[in-house]
């Protein structure tokens, strides 16, 4: 006979919120986003840290939730794809663009292809077209052949250049 | 108001998707209970014990099934869904496997826990003994059958078939010049970023079952699970949620656990979930692709076909539930938009020892093409004529149409072509690539020391494939329209478009058009989405439907009015009589009017009750006609309808690595009027894009033993952005169908299907060395340079 696993709290800010969440030590940070805290636009299309599709911003890091173990979360700060719009709702400069551009067909892969360009817009908010390719050069999409997707990241800077503070969202960087 | 159909509108969808508020399978059913499976992990052997005891044990753990414990029909082999004649020995697989595994990956034994994580754990503790018996892999090993699949199957054939117009082989005797080719294409798949997932709910107390799956056809799976299960199909609701990708793996159905879990959730009371991982949609659902094909054609000095004869051998894995399905496309199709002469084609369609085959995005139609593509540029190499010119010499002509190939299509119907302009969409690609003036373009490359080449390949695909589908529209009294259709989306755009297409019918502005789609409940009659055939199928029942539930607003607004129906008309969102807005009756007003009320249940309502007046020497409900503002209509196309294009590609290969790289990609497309421009290119891109992986970079590795050795996206080689082409270049021809109110073709597989033709085209242009196998890697084309005693830097 098994015994329940160990539970460990882990405390989180999740898309400003402050949340604690109790799991086992193996619960993968894209299960404890999705199934435990409800936000489940954070998808999981491998499980193994090819696709992309689970990423999310902790600490201002893209990083792959799947490969994350949530305890090892304990602290950080997250951004997952529900935190991009605006308080008020308003899509961010990144969402507008996919928007614009037809960036997305099923939107499986979207939401970790909106938190990788995010990312790395706050860090090089005048990309080129090549860098926009190397933006997006680790994310999976099966639906749009990623040429869309691509004008995406470079009408996202335009946008976020465009919009007040510059960081295309309403909210604190 | 500016008519909406052909606009190039924003997605409606994208919104909520681009927030996060999808809501795939995965997203759904919180509290249910997780399903894991012990699978096979044998290509074939016989099953010598079950010990489940560690898992029943198990914290967390709450029930474990093997086939032993499936009543009745839950235990029976899923359904044969398309048979055929020519099908002789069908095969199909159980839920869980009954005592013999025929491929990795096989469901044995399911156990249901409190989350996955546990269920895993169960399936982990799960001790099955194997025999294993000789695997069957690859075509040779079927051909040879040297060992069986199914031991009831002589030589592995599920099924072989011959169709024929005119005498080929007396056309190629009698031909000045006769080729013979052998041509092969390996197996790729679908694999959507979502992979499959079910989910069920049973009510114990309305006794009532709903079911929400990641499918390309709701209503198949409620009448596959209703039958398996012994329930009434009202008593089966069956919700298509928002889909991760299909691209043809999801019109698979039932699929082992669509009829699992839904049993275990009656079983148990508690709502149970099944949600696939990446390696199991490798193991454990559907690939394609796999074919091998011998060519011979006779033709004359100018390079006409006078004759063309293709055998070719179809790998469906080990059960064929979806029947020939894939090698018939391939065998009327290849004929693409030539007139061949003579054609004689046979098939034979093989079972192995590896996941079972049925129809991705394409649907054996990039091996159609890629055969007569092939053998187009081989007339043209043996006749030292331009590729291009042999092949605007076989074309059947605009004035032809409508053309009989004399074959029996995947519909049961004449393959007969509705409407086309070949020579017009050769004439476009031509310009677009520069097909004329591309020999001093490799001259200069080849001066620089670049090796370049240029290909092109053409398709014809039949589209809007029947029986038929269905629209429900309903204006509602606040004048928002709600249309249902019961085939499924995943990612088409389909609330846009027929959203679009109800905008104009009905004057209303489309941000007051919701539409559902693949949900039982809203529309309990529809096929699904395969084929290429949403926009025209429920495109055209869309619009159906919008046109009656017009009709019927000009109706009661003109009884209302004491006017003409033939003198009303429908102006941004007000129903009035022509060129009259003093007249104007707002739609919603229209539809609270065309329900007569006992009983006012609000302001508006009051219009519609016996003393606001109204015809008394009439019922209030005229003969033949129904209370409500709305239209319901189905549409049944006589046959198939046919779209066409053509692509080319311009490569450079690199003569040290053997790297190859798409240096241009042109597409011309003819898929009749489009309804959103916008859509229809996102189709192309993505097709396009599975094109290219089908050419050079996706293939599914099985070794001897039968495992499948790149089971994950880190081997199997989906392209990331580095591996598309930069840009594809687009040219449309629309030339309307005659076969449906719209007169749209399908775009949906369009991309995809020259993919592998036109690549091999290119390169064997760049390396005059004969292309004959694809997918082609570097290092196979490094290989087939030594192979033609070529070293390094050639």
């Amino acid at each position: 006979m098994s015994s329940p696993p160990e539970q460990h709290q882990v405390r989180l800010v999740v898309n400003g919120e402050p949340a604690t969440v109790s799991v086992p030590a193996r619960r993968l940070l894209s299960d404890c986003l999705r199934h435990d805290l409800r936000l489940t636009g954070t998808h999981v299309g491998c499980e193994h840290g090819v696709c992309g599709a689970c990423t999310v911003i902790l600490d201002g890091v893209a990083v792959r939730s799947c490969l994350t173990l949530a305890v090892s979360a304990d602290g950080a700060s997250i951004t997952t794809v529900e935190g991009l719009a605006g308080p008020d709702g308003t899509l961010s400069a990144v969402q507008q663009a996919f928007a614009d551009c037809h960036g997305l067909q099923c939107g499986f892969c979207t939401p970790g292809f909106l938190t990788t360009i995010t990312a790395a817009l706050a860090a090089n908010p005048a990309p080129t077209e090549d860098d926009a390719r190397e933006i997006i050069g680790g994310n999976l999409c099966r639906c749009t052949g990623y040429q869309n997707i691509v004008r995406a990241v470079l009408r996202a800077a335009e946008l976020m250049r465009a919009r007040p503070g510059g960081t295309g969202n309403g909210r604190e960087p | 108001m500016t008519a909406m159909f052909g606009e190039p509108i924003q997605r409606l969808e994208d919104g909520r998707l681009l927030r996060g508020n999808g809501a795939f399978l995965d997203d759904l059913g919180h509290h249910a209970l997780a399903v894991a499976l012990v699978r096979s992990p044998h290509a074939h052997a016989r099953i010598t014990s079950i010990d489940v005891t560690g898992a029943v044990e198990m914290d967390g753990v709450v029930a474990v099934y093997t086939h032993a414990d499936l009543p009745g029909r839950i235990a029976e082999p899923l359904p044969l869904l398309i048979p055929h004649p020519a099908l002789t020995h069908g095969r199909t697989g159980c839920p869980l496997a009954a005592g013999e595994v025929n491929h990795v990956g096989e469901p044995v034994v399911m156990v249901v826990a409190t989350d996955r994580y546990l269920a895993e754990d169960g399936a982990e503790a799960i001790l099955v003994d194997y025999a294993e018996l000789p695997p069957v892999v690859g075509l040779d090993s079927a051909r040879a059958a040297e060992h069986l699949v199914h031991a009831d199957v002589p030589g592995n054939v599920a099924g072989h078939l011959v169709q024929a117009v005119g005498d080929a082989d007396g056309a190629i005797a009698a031909a000045p010049h006769v080729l013979d080719l052998e041509l092969t294409i390996e197996r790729s798949a679908s694999t959507p970023l979502e992979g499959r997932g079910v989910l069920a709910r049973w009510d114990p107390e309305s006794r009532r079952l709903r079911i929400w799956t990641s499918t390309q056809t709701s209503t198949g799976v409620r009448a596959a699970v209703a039958a398996r299960l012994g329930l009434a199909l009202a008593d089966v609701d069956v919700i298509t949620p928002d889909v991760g990708g299909g691209f043809g793996v999801k019109i698979v159905h039932p699929w082992p656990e669509e009829v699992l879990v839904p049993w275990a959730a009656m079983q148990l009371g508690r709502p149970v979930k099944f949600t696939e991982d990446r390696l199991e949609h490798f193991v454990a659902s559907a690939h394609e692709r796999g074919q091998q094909h011998q060519v011979q054609v006779g033709f004359d000095h100018d390079g006409r076909v006078l004759g063309l004869s293709v055998r070719f051998w179809h790998d469906n894995g080990a059960y064929i539930p979806y029947g020939l399905i894939v090698p018939i496309i391939t065998s009327t199709q290849l004929l693409g938009p030539y007139q061949p002469g003579a054609y004689r084609v046979e098939f034979t369609s093989l079972y192995t020892n590896t996941v079972i085959v049925t129809p991705y995005r394409g649907a054996g139609r990039p091996q159609g093409a890629f055969v007569m593509e092939r053998t187009m540029d081989a007339i043209a190499a043996a006749l030292h004529l331009d590729r291009a010119l042999v092949r605007e010499r076989n074309l059947i002509r605009p004035e032809q149409m409508p053309y009989d190939q004399g074959l029996i299509f995947q519909d049961g119907r004449p393959l007969i072509y509705d409407s086309g302009d070949y020579p017009a969409l050769l004439a476009k690609l031509k310009a677009l690539v520069g097909w004329d003036d591309f020999a001093e373009s490799k001259a200069e490359a080849r001066a620089q020391g670049r090796t370049i080449g240029i290909g092109l390949a053409c398709y014809v695909e039949g589209t809007g494939v029947g029986p038929y589908e269905g629209a429900h529209v309903v204006v509602e009294t606040t004048g928002k329209v709600r249309v249902a259709t019961g085939l499924t989306t995943q990612g088409q755009g389909h609330q846009t478009v027929f959203a679009q297409i109800v905008a104009d019918e009905l004057g209303v502005p489309v941000a007051d058009v919701e539409v559902v789609t693949g949900d039982t409940r809203a529309l309990g009659y529809a096929v699904g989405t395969f084929a290429s055939r949403a926009a025209v199928m429920s495109g055209s029942a869309v619009a159906l439907a919008a046109r009656a539930a017009r009709a019927k607003a000009i109706r009661v607004a003109a009884a209302a009015l004491e006017a003409s129906p033939d003198d009303m008309e429908i102006v941004g969102g007000m129903v009035r009589v022509k060129g009259d807005p003093s007249t104007g009756i707002a739609l919603g007003t229209v539809a609270v009017l065309s329900n007569p009320l006992r009983y006012a249940f609000d302001e508006a309502a009051k219009a519609a009750t016996q003393f606001a007046g109204g015809d008394i020497s009439k019922p209030p409900v005229e003969p033949g006609e129904a209370p409500g503002l709305e239209g319901r209509e189905f549409f049944s196309p006589l046959r198939s309808t046919f779209a066409a294009g053509m692509h080319a590609a311009i490569v450079e290969t690199d003569p040290q690595t053997a790297e190859i790289k798409i240096l241009r990609y042109c597409v011309v497309h003819d898929c009749g009027p489009l309804i959103n421009p916008r859509i229809v290119e996102g189709q192309i891109h993505g097709g396009v894009a599975q094109g290219v992986a089908g050419a050079l970079y996706e293939r599914m590795a099985y070794d001897e033993t039968g495992q499948l050795v790149n089971a994950s996206f880190m081997d199997f080689l989906v392209p990331y952005v580095s591996e598309v082409p930069e840009r594809i270049e687009i040219d449309h021809l629309e030339t309307p169908s005659p076969l449906n109110p719209l007169g749209i073709k399908g775009a949906g597989e369009a991309g995809v299907i020259p993919g592998a033709a036109v690549l091999a085209a290119a390169i064997e242009d760049a390396e005059a060395l004969p292309i004959t196998s694809m997918p082609i890697s570097p290092s196979d084309l490094f290989e087939l340079r030594r192979s033609h005693g070529r070293g390094l830097g050639r």
